[in-house]
């Protein structure tokens, strides 16, 4: 079989959230040597910081769990976190990375005791936290972090604060001389798994996030319902801390629509019936939740989900793209506005709080990439001849299900171009 | 094999040195717990640490290490010692961050850590370095069951890699559900018109590639074995039987379209106007062959309106058709409204829906005919009748929320998959639906001969971080069979499922355990001689990997084992066990624990926590610094399905005063990574009671919990309130008869 023969066997996989766990993890227990970086302190990405899954409402740690342990037990997959990838240049089997990685100011003799966040006054919003919450400047970005190894903020160094951290530590764990490096990597094939983020929430005027103050985006609604998050799992407003019992629900905020996101994010739809249950779950038969919809796409085995959503009491359905939303200046509430179009009634709806169904927008920024890296009008990955593989969300908006198939097959994508050697055509 | 050398490290970092005597549980774990080496380190995790115990291994030729310092999850890193038998002493999550700082709490607090120490030394004792299956199999070819675009892509991705394949299908030409195709819906941008199947160029490059064989005609007689050692009878297109060597297999056995003559309120059957996807597809592939347009099959005249019944069949809430959603339906009915709008602008067409279903970039598709014309009316549809030159499709219609009728020449319903998943082992087998089930795989298995099923049909996996998580080992299912899917889905699946039916090899070849418990060594040792053929183990395995011989006794096929110990949970006379997790080495821990008189007010009670989702809980209540009784003494355990019965007896009969079993949630939502381990063990406890009995003793001893990994505050409160419930109830009258 023709075609070149891989100079490195190595696979590189950037983003160490559950797709590129997956990708790397699925690679490595084929036997393949990995290299996965991650940008922040800590790998599990964006869905450690989900509350619960649907449709089965278990906890994404539990299977952050599972993926840890089979990292701990394969030698084969070397984690760099603060690691971003800056330039990537050569071809199919035969590429090299240049690899910034930015100080922890924390090396690894760190035994996560605690002492230096113990140690430092000043507070960070945390970012594991949407930025709601604040947590200390020296800190363990969550109890599942992995490495489990605590982190300085860049803010402090220089300050009192990292002095006393460093003296707490009574392990030399605290490094301050510590300064940003660029490695590079020679590897062979490269799996992007770099997610998405949340669309500017602010740039859908209508919907007055950011000047309004009971309106907040779905992603951060998870924060506020998880036990771990900032209120301990309370579902309060923002506004006046009081308990959100009447929530809407908005679809499509920026995705289906060509002035802001031209895709369905696909899990949009299903994370708000997700969501009417923390709601109920919270405040039981006072609880009411309105999802107002275009179409609910609970495709497949989800309508099952949708149908129980549905028979729920607390919660109702308004066949409705939401017009605008405006604040009731005494009371805080929010008061949407619009037209119902099954029957086609006009509505001002007041409701304690509005929950913006954020799209998902590929994170993937500012590399410079070969250009066998293919991508879509909308900057997903698409497939190419080359040796460099989208995953996950950074392939197109998935759920965590599909996010992980995707990683899987991303995974033996890298493979083939790692095996087209001699000695594995004869297998 | 080497001499037993054994070594206990005792460290004293992260405060374990101020808040405990070290100097104490090196003596217990030199004299209680015999050691033959024992060392205190003030930072073992460390460089210096670390290479004192590697030098201890290499030098001293320790065979077996206790590491005393922090949880089994922390510094996986440094304590690892690939070569020697590991036994790890929580003393920071277990005892330091979970008691109180104050003096008074001091001497509880050693006690504890005392017993973790004894019960370290005495699991260290009973354990054993893993090897590996010694009868690693090390066939490396893929089966794939199916030649549809799912099983074509898994060969031909199979392949890519360096791997052989054959590839069975059952008719005598590949392609499936795409060759029956016109046009497909589109994969990339501008997702604005029906693409080519390029099922063609696929079928091409898999007859074409060297490493791969195809049977056509060709079904499954029998499949027996287990990864890297498959044994498959394929009965071939000539009518005889080759067998086919094979280390891993991949199911793609695609769908099967609903049967549109169950619709008949549909009109389906009353004309042959009416049409399902797949009636549609053929009519396009006509026109296209003729050169001309679609035309309706009564008359054959030229198609000038067309209505496409959305879920036809399907998200049905009566339970008489599919209850769910085939997620491809809606992108298919657009691109069949576009074979029309394509040709001809002119023709009419309608596609009513009540949620358009198009995720991702299928909404620019959905744009697309938008902007070609094709109507969209959200409405549901109450009967399609013939009418006079066409059919008369009534419906409600939602917007206006009104009774409307549409007349048209031709409708199509879009009806939706059925999984061709072969039998549903679940059912009875003198049950009539098992009697008309023909099975695909034919798995010689105790359990059956097809993959269980997940729900509807599908044989998905049930966890959604783990889409291929099956419960056959080396069986993979992918595409349509495994849920409901589109082309570029299942081309995803396929590629998915192809890798890890290589990584079940792999693994296989090298003896080790696949996921959840990837790269694990370990693997079930059967002292057959004292098995009574009872059959639990070959009923309860939640994976199907044992079978029976003829004399009915248990045969362990290791590489279909995925080391959840639920065999060893089950069995009654204690046969089963592995080298480094057996009834010996959590019995020994068990027995280890000092055991207070029944005057000393210092009840003992026993948790055994299921490592997955309970212990990391414990620990993260720790990190968190939750305080909880220290008159508990925690265990992990690979699953609650591993728990055997006799563990709870001998805790009882030694003088605990309680058992507490933690384990994930079971029941239709179940969270048990090994999927039934947690509800076996809620059944297996259920019996306890008479045992509890005879013992004289309250049914409040033994106590089990579903506890999910977030459980964080809760798993604190669960032990405080049983050690309160267990003083309010009196110490157990069994201690001092141990």
């Amino acid at each position: 079989m023709a075609g070149s023969v891989a100079t490195s066997q190595t696979i590189l996989v950037v983003g160490g959230g559950i797709a590129g766990m997956t990708a790397a993890l699925e690679a490595a227990e084929c036997g393949k040597e990995v290299v996965l970086i991650e940008k922040s302190p800590t790998l599990g990405g964006r869905t450690t910081l989900l509350y619960r899954y649907f449709p089965k409402m278990c906890h994404p740690i539990c299977g952050l769990e599972i993926n840890l342990r089979r990292l701990k037990g394969n030698r084969r997959v070397r984690v760099l976190t603060l690691a971003e990838p800056v330039a990537v240049s050569g071809t199919r089997g035969d590429y090299t990375a240049q690899i910034r990685l930015a100080p922890r100011y924390v090396n690894d003799n760190c035994t996560a005791c605690g002492e230096c966040a113990r140690a430092v006054t000043a507070e960070i919003p945390n970012p594991f936290d949407y930025n709601l919450g604040r947590i200390k400047a020296a800190y363990l970005p969550h109890a599942m972090a992995y490495p489990q190894r605590y982190v300085l903020d860049p803010s402090i160094i220089g300050s009192e604060d990292a002095d006393r951290a460093k003296a707490a530590c009574r392990y030399g764990a605290v490094d301050l001389d510590m300064k940003e490096e660029t490695v590079e990597l020679k590897v062979g094939a490269v799996v992007w798994a770099t997610g998405w983020q949340p669309y500017d929430a602010a740039r859908i005027q209508p919907y007055g996030y950011g000047r309004l103050r009971n309106v907040v985006t779905s992603v951060e609604f998870e924060r506020l319902a998880d036990p771990r998050g900032p209120t301990g799992g309370r579902i309060l407003r923002p506004s006046d801390g009081r308990e959100a019992k009447n929530v809407a629900f908005i679809q499509c905020a920026g995705s289906r629509d060509e002035n802001h996101l031209r895709h369905c994010s696909r899990v949009c739809c299903m994370a708000s019936l997700k969501q009417t249950q923390y709601v109920h779950e919270a405040w039981g038969e006072e609880a009411r939740s309105t999802v107002y919809y275009i179409d609910i796409r609970a495709i497949d085995r989800f309508e099952d989900f949708y149908r129980r959503v549905q028979a729920d009491p607390t919660v109702s359905f308004v066949k409705s793209k939401v017009a605008r939303i405006e604040e009731d200046r005494a009371s805080g509430d929010v008061i949407l506005h619009g037209v119902d179009t099954e029957g086609y009634h006009r509505y001002a709806a007041r409701h304690d709080l509005a929950v913006l169904a954020i799209g998902m927008e590929p994170a993937l920024r500012a590399v410079e990439v070969p250009p066998d890296l293919p991508f879509d009008a909308s900057g997903f990955i698409e497939a190419g001849a080359g040796g460099m593989f989208g995953a996950g969300c950074a392939a197109a908006p998935l759920d965590v299900n599909r996010a992980v198939q995707s990683a899987t097959a991303a995974a033996l994508r890298a493979i083939q171009v790692v095996n087209k050697t001699a000695d594995v055509e004869t297998i | 094999m080497a001499e037993t050398k054994t070594a206990a490290y005792i460290c004293q970092g992260c405060g374990i040195g101020e808040r405990l005597s070290t100097r104490q549980l090196a003596q217990i774990a030199q004299k209680e717990g015999k050691m033959a080496l024992v060392r205190e380190h003030p930072f073992l995790c460390g460089a210096e640490g670390v290479g004192l115990i590697r030098d201890d291994i290499e030098r001293e030729a320790v065979t077996h290490v206790l590491i005393a310092a922090c949880s089994r999850r922390a510094k996986t890193e440094a304590f690892h010692f690939p070569t020697v038998a590991l036994a790890r002493a929580n003393l920071r999550e277990g005892v330091l961050w979970s008691q109180p700082e104050a003096d008074e709490a001091a001497g509880l607090t050693q006690e504890m850590a005392n017993d973790y120490v004894r019960m370290g030394c005495a699991e260290l004792k009973k354990t054993k370095l893993p090897l590996g299956n010694p009868l690693a199999a090390t066939n490396r070819r893929i089966l794939v069951v199916g030649g549809g675009v799912s099983g074509l892509t898994a060969a031909l991705e199979a392949a890519r890699a360096g791997y052989q394949v054959v590839l069975v299908e059952k008719e005598r030409a590949l392609g499936g559900w795409a060759a029956k195709l016109h046009k497909r819906v589109p994969f990339r941008e501008p997702h604005a018109d029906p693409a080519d199947t390029g099922i063609e160029q696929l079928i091409a490059q898999v007859t074409g590639h060297p490493r791969i064989r195809v049977h056509l005609g060709a079904t499954l007689l029998e499949t027996r074995g287990a990864p890297g050692r498959f044994s498959v009878q394929v009965s071939v297109e000539s009518g005889a039987a080759v067998t086919e060597e094979v280390g891993s297999i991949v199911q793609a056995t695609g769908f099967t379209l609903y049967d549109a003559g169950k619709l008949p309120a549909l009109g389906y059957g009353k004309t042959p106007d009416v049409v399902d996807q797949a009636g549609l597809e053929r009519l396009a592939r006509q026109a296209a062959a003729a050169g001309g347009a679609i035309r309706r099959p009564s008359d054959g005249a030229e198609v000038g309106s067309v209505v496409f019944v959305q879920c036809a069949g399907q998200r049905d809430e009566g339970g008489s058709h599919l209850p769910y959603c085939s997620g491809h339906c809606c992108a298919t009915s657009i691109k069949q409204a576009m074979y029309f709008k394509d040709a001809n602008p002119e023709v009419d067409t309608v596609v009513i829906y009540t949620d358009l279903r198009v995720p991702g970039s299928g909404e620019d598709f959905y744009r697309s005919a938008q902007r070609k014309g094709v109507t969209f009316t959200k409405g549901r549809v109450a009967s399609v009748e013939p009418a006079s030159g066409g059919c008369k499709v009534s419906f409600r219609d939602l917007i206006l929320d009104e009774d409307v009728a549409l007349e048209a020449d031709l409708v199509v319903l879009a009806t939706g998959q059925v999984p061709n998943s072969g039998v549903n082992i679940e059912l009875a087998d003198d049950d009539p639906a098992k009697a008309a089930q023909v099975p695909i795989l034919n798995l010689a298995y105790r359990q059956g001969k097809d993959m269980p099923q997940l729900k509807h049909g599908f044989t998905d996996s049930h966890f959604i971080c783990f889409p291929y998580e099956t419960r056959r080992t080396g069986i993979y299912a992918a595409g349509p069979v495994r849920r409901p899917m589109d082309m570029a889905q299942a081309v995803e699946d396929a590629t998915g499922a192809a890798l890890k039916a290589i990584q079940a090899v792999e693994n296989a070849a090298a003896g080790r355990a696949a996921h959840p418990r990837s790269g694990d060594l370990s693997y079930p040792i059967v002292r057959i001689e004292g098995c009574t053929q009872c059959k639990r183990c070959t009923v309860e395995c939640p994976f199907g990997a044992i079978d029976e011989d003829e004399s009915r006794f248990p045969v362990f096929n290791e590489s279909r084992c995925r080391r959840c110990g639920t065999c060893m949970g089950a069995c009654p006379v204690r046969v089963i066990g592995f080298e480094n997790y057996s009834v010996d080495t959590v019995g020994a821990q068990i027995k280890a624990v000092d055991m207070p008189d029944e005057f000393s007010e210092k009840p003992r009670v026993l948790l055994l926590a299921c490592e997955n989702d309970a212990y990391p809980a414990l620990d993260m209540a720790a990190l968190q610094r939750r305080v909880y009784s220290a008159f508990v003494r925690v265990i992990p355990v690979r699953c609650l399905g591993s728990v055997n019965t006799i563990w709870i007896t001998d805790a009882l009969n030694s003088g605990y005063d309680g058992v507490m079993l933690m384990g994930c949630k079971h029941g239709e939502d179940y969270q048990c990574h090994f999927v039934k381990g947690s509800e076996l063990a809620n059944y297996r406890m259920g019996k306890i009671d008479d045992t509890l009995k005879q013992l004289g003793l309250e049914t409040e001893r033994v106590a089990t919990y579903e506890v999910a990994i977030t459980d964080v505050a809760r798993v604190a409160r669960l032990i405080d309130d049983y050690v309160a419930k267990i003083l309010e109830i009196g110490l157990s009258p069994m201690k001092g008869f141990a």
